[in-house]
């Protein structure tokens, strides 16, 4: 496949060291002209394009009609928004993906037609908040005088619910799971509900067997 | 009509002032060295900020607004700029400042008001030689020829 990156700053760097490990035919564009010749002592020259990715006469050049597919890694989310437009309608590329620098971008470039987006805060930001609200158990109310709970949980891939149908759990007396919210769709649970990685779980538990019920879904810290 | 102008170079800063005099204008504006250039008085509302930053066009009213205006230096933020405002707001009235002649002709080609300053320039000046009588902005914004790439 011909590949064609625009922006050679560390993840332009990287990624054309990986895609040229695959065999593919890479080049990577770079404006700074000594930034560029820092890239070429690394990549070997010819995968290197000294110019303005964003420039009709600079994509000409570099090949964008030919390419398989453009991927924009610049760190500006308008340089990358406007090269993969670009490759898109006047080069017509089949595949153009984009570094998003500010998440709040993501959906601007999805509504242009850019097929895939790769946000680096979004995707330590979706890492971090599993890691701090998967297997904690938040508190959603409380009834008779707060002897009973209602506590939600997501289940991680650690914990020892996942797979397990309903009736395979020994839940704690008194205990009792009422709804699963799986990809944002609401279910009643019966007997034979399966527990998945991801499943948000309600249950109404007695407060003095929370931990119990805590030990039988989430994953041990 | 709400105007909102995002950039007040030059540019951004002449047109505030001359539409300030008749509509309700908000300038966006990053840096605020550059809003001195509306001088000590003038009707316009300054809201500092990145017009691609979707918060500060909340803040600047884009919700409201009937024109938007992207006129700052570079041509690949004032044409994800006026793509926001059209795609996310809507907004009736979109004008966007590119210099890159060629770029300008791809996105006109989608649809967008594009103005290219060096292509008007040129051609004016050009006209002024040859006492050729000044023609239509379109006709100054279309891309030459000879600049052609494709």
């Amino acid at each position: 496949m011909y590949l064609i990156l625009v922006g050679g700053g560390n993840v332009g760097m990287q990624l054309a060291k990986k895609l040229i490990g695959r065999g593919h035919e890479v080049l990577l564009m770079e404006k700074d002209s000594k930034q560029a010749h820092r890239l070429g002592t690394v990549l070997g020259e010819e995968t290197i394009f000294v110019g303005d990715g964003c420039e009709i006469a600079t994509q000409k050049e570099a090949g964008f009609n030919r390419a398989d597919a453009v991927v924009a890694v610049t760190g500006e989310d308008e340089d990358n928004l406007v090269v993969c437009q670009m490759a898109k309608v006047v080069w017509n590329v089949q595949r153009v993906l984009a570094r998003v620098n500010d998440p709040t971008h993501e959906a601007i470039f999805k509504k242009i037609g850019v097929d895939q987006t790769v946000s680096a805060t979004s995707l330590i930001f979706s890492l971090l908040d599993q890691q701090i609200t998967m297997d904690e158990f938040i508190p959603i109310g409380a009834l008779a005088k707060g002897n009973i709970e209602i506590v939600e949980t997501v289940l991680s891939g650690r914990s020892p619910a996942v797979g397990l149908r309903l009736r395979e759990l020994s839940l704690p007396p008194q205990t009792n799971i009422i709804y699963i919210l799986r990809n944002e769709q609401g279910m009643l649970v019966g007997g034979d509900t399966q527990f998945m990685e991801g499943d948000t779980i309600l249950a109404l538990v007695p407060s003095d067997k929370a931990d119990a019920l805590r030990d039988m879904l989430a994953a041990k810290h | 009509m709400n105007v909102l102008i995002f950039g007040c170079g030059r540019t951004g800063a002449a047109l505030a002032l001359q539409l300030s005099r008749s509509h309700s204008v908000t300038v966006i504006e990053q840096n605020l060295d550059a809003v001195r250039r509306l001088g000590a008085k003038h009707d316009c509302r300054v809201v500092i900020g990145s017009g691609i930053d979707e918060d500060t066009l909340i803040r600047a009213g884009i919700s409201e607004a009937d024109a938007f205006f992207a006129v700052t230096r570079g041509d690949n933020t004032n044409l994800m700029a006026a793509q926001v405002a059209q795609i996310n707001y809507n907004v009736k009235h979109i004008c966007v400042r590119v210099a890159d002649p060629n770029r300008a002709e791809a996105y006109r080609k989608l649809g967008m008001t594009c103005i290219t300053p060096a292509l008007i320039i040129a051609g004016m000046m050009r006209d002024w030689l040859t006492e050729t009588p000044y023609e239509q902005i379109d006709s100054y914004n279309a891309l030459p020829a000879e600049m052609e790439v494709i």
